[in-house]
């Protein structure tokens, strides 16, 4: 069986999988990080995604093999060591950006992402756009997205430029 | 899904040879096709040989042509400077494909080999008049698309690049599936040198394919009104849950009045 090795949340992790083995399923079942969810199998949901090497990805849809090397942070991975949230987490907590909770992980990755990938700033409009891959059954989304705005301040330390294209 | 044996290469010989020593062998790119199928258990490869090793990605200008490496992701398309300068409705285009994760893995060659009936590329290689390149030969947009899932390819031949000419001016206008965001109907149209070429995704039954009615309209006159009267012929449609053939047919008019107006 082939052996893979990641990065997980900073540590080395490796397993001896099948090569369909899909990445979701060592997260959840090899490494016990149940954290990241598995909500449909059209690769439509999101609520699987991590971040590999930098961008948000759905670990349903990708081999563990494929990802052989790469570095993984999972939900587990946001908070401090003294268990501060990541400033997505205490925002969606803030505003209430969940309901039952199942979507948030993969909501919470795919928003970091987000964030960080427009410095230049975010609109509205752009981040209910970039969200098309997350669905929620429970919020409507208008948390969310005023949670992700109110993160971007605190996560580029400065305020949000407004307008911004 | 069914188990495999996995392979990735690091030199495309000895991909093609992986393919071409074992029928049951299959190519994989970012799996956002590949991987649903296999979990649905629609395919049964004996090997998937991993084509990430091979450095096939990669967007360069060759002249009056743009070229774009099979291994090229939608996000790499969408946020390249020279896909925007040379041609913007290809980058409008792959920034609208499905969702930020799925444009992260996707990638143009997969999706040219997949050709599905919904696909947004095929549409944009067809209108462009583009030039597969693979690992045997050049094959034109005209001769590569055979019908929905279908294409020209052998089952050891793998696109290495895609040769975009640049157009006068080009746009692509869909109307997404909500759920999928794959194109009910996506209209490409490319005006050229040598004349329009319009090409629609999403809406036959046949796959993708060119609006010659439509190209003579606007080969006469590149406007909105020009087509306005263009019968879409609704047996030509393809019909199924999300809509029906004549509704399809109607949208194929609108979108490609879009796409004309968005042209400019
Ligand atoms: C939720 C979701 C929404 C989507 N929405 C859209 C959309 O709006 N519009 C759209 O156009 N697409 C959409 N897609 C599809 C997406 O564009 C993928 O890029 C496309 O399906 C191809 O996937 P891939 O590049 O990862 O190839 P894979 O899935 O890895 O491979 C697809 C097929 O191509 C073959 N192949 C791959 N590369 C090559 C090559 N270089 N040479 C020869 N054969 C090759 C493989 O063997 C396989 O049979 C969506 C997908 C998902 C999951
Ligand atoms: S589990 Fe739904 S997209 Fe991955
Ligand atoms: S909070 Fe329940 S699915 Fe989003």
């Amino acid at each position: 069986m082939p052996q893979v090795k990641l990065t997980v949340n900073g540590k080395p992790a490796t397993a001896e999988v099948e090569a369909r083995t899909l990445l979701v399923e060592m997260l959840r079942e090899n490494l016990h990080l149940t954290g990241t969810h598995v909500g449909c199998d059209t690769s439509q949901c999101g609520a699987c995604v991590v971040k590999i090497d930098g961008k948000s990805v759905k670990s349903c849809t990708m081999l563990a093999v494929q990802a052989n090397g790469s570095e993984v942070t999972t939900i587990e991975g946001l908070a401090a060591a003294d268990g501060t949230l990541h400033p997505m987490q205490e925002m969606f907590r803030e505003h209430h950006g969940l309901q039952c909770g199942f979507c948030t992980p993969g909501m919470v990755m795919s928003a970091i992402d987000l964030v960080e990938s427009h410095p230049e700033g975010l609109t509205e409009q752009q981040i209910r756009e970039e969200l098309e891959g997350n669905i929620c059954r429970c919020t409507g989304y208008h948390n969310i997205v005023k949670a992700i705005a109110a993160a971007w301040p605190l996560m580029h330390g400065r305020e949000l430029p407004q307008a911004a294209e | 899904m069914y188990d495999f044996n996995y392979q990735k290469p690091a030199a495309i010989d000895d991909a093609v040879k992986a393919l071409g020593s074992d029928p049951e062998a299959k190519a994989l790119a970012g799996g956002m096709t590949f991987i649903p199928v296999l979990k649905q258990r629609l395919a049964k490869p004996s090997t998937v040989v991993d084509l990430a090793g091979l450095g096939l990605s990669g967007i360069r200008r060759e002249g009056n042509a743009l070229v774009i490496k099979a291994m090229t992701t939608h996000r790499e398309v969408a946020n390249s400077k020279d896909v925007a300068d040379a041609i913007p409705a290809l980058a409008h285009l792959a920034s609208h494909i499905g969702d930020r994760q799925v444009r992260y893995r996707g990638t143009m060659g997969g999706s040219l080999a997949n050709n599905d009936p919904s696909a947004c590329y095929p549409s944009a290689v067809l209108a462009l008049g583009a030039t597969i390149r693979t690992t045997r030969r050049e094959i034109a947009a005209d001769d590569y698309f055979q019908g929905m899932f279908t294409t020209a390819l052998e089952p050891d031949e793998l696109i290495v690049e895609v040769s975009f000419p640049i157009p006068e001016k080009a746009a692509y206008e869909k109307f997404p599936n909500p759920a999928s965001r794959y194109a009910m109907v996506g209209v490409f149209v490319a005006k050229t040198a040598g004349g329009v070429r319009l090409a629609v995704t999403g809406a036959g039954n046949n796959g993708v394919f060119r609006h010659t009615a439509m190209e003579q309209a606007l080969s006469a006159s590149f406007s909105p009104d020009a087509i306005r009267d263009v019968k879409t012929p609704e047996g030509d449609m393809n019909s199924d849950i999300h809509a029906s053939a004549a509704y399809r047919a109607h949208l194929v008019g609108v979108m490609a009045r879009r796409a004309v107006a968005a042209c400019g």
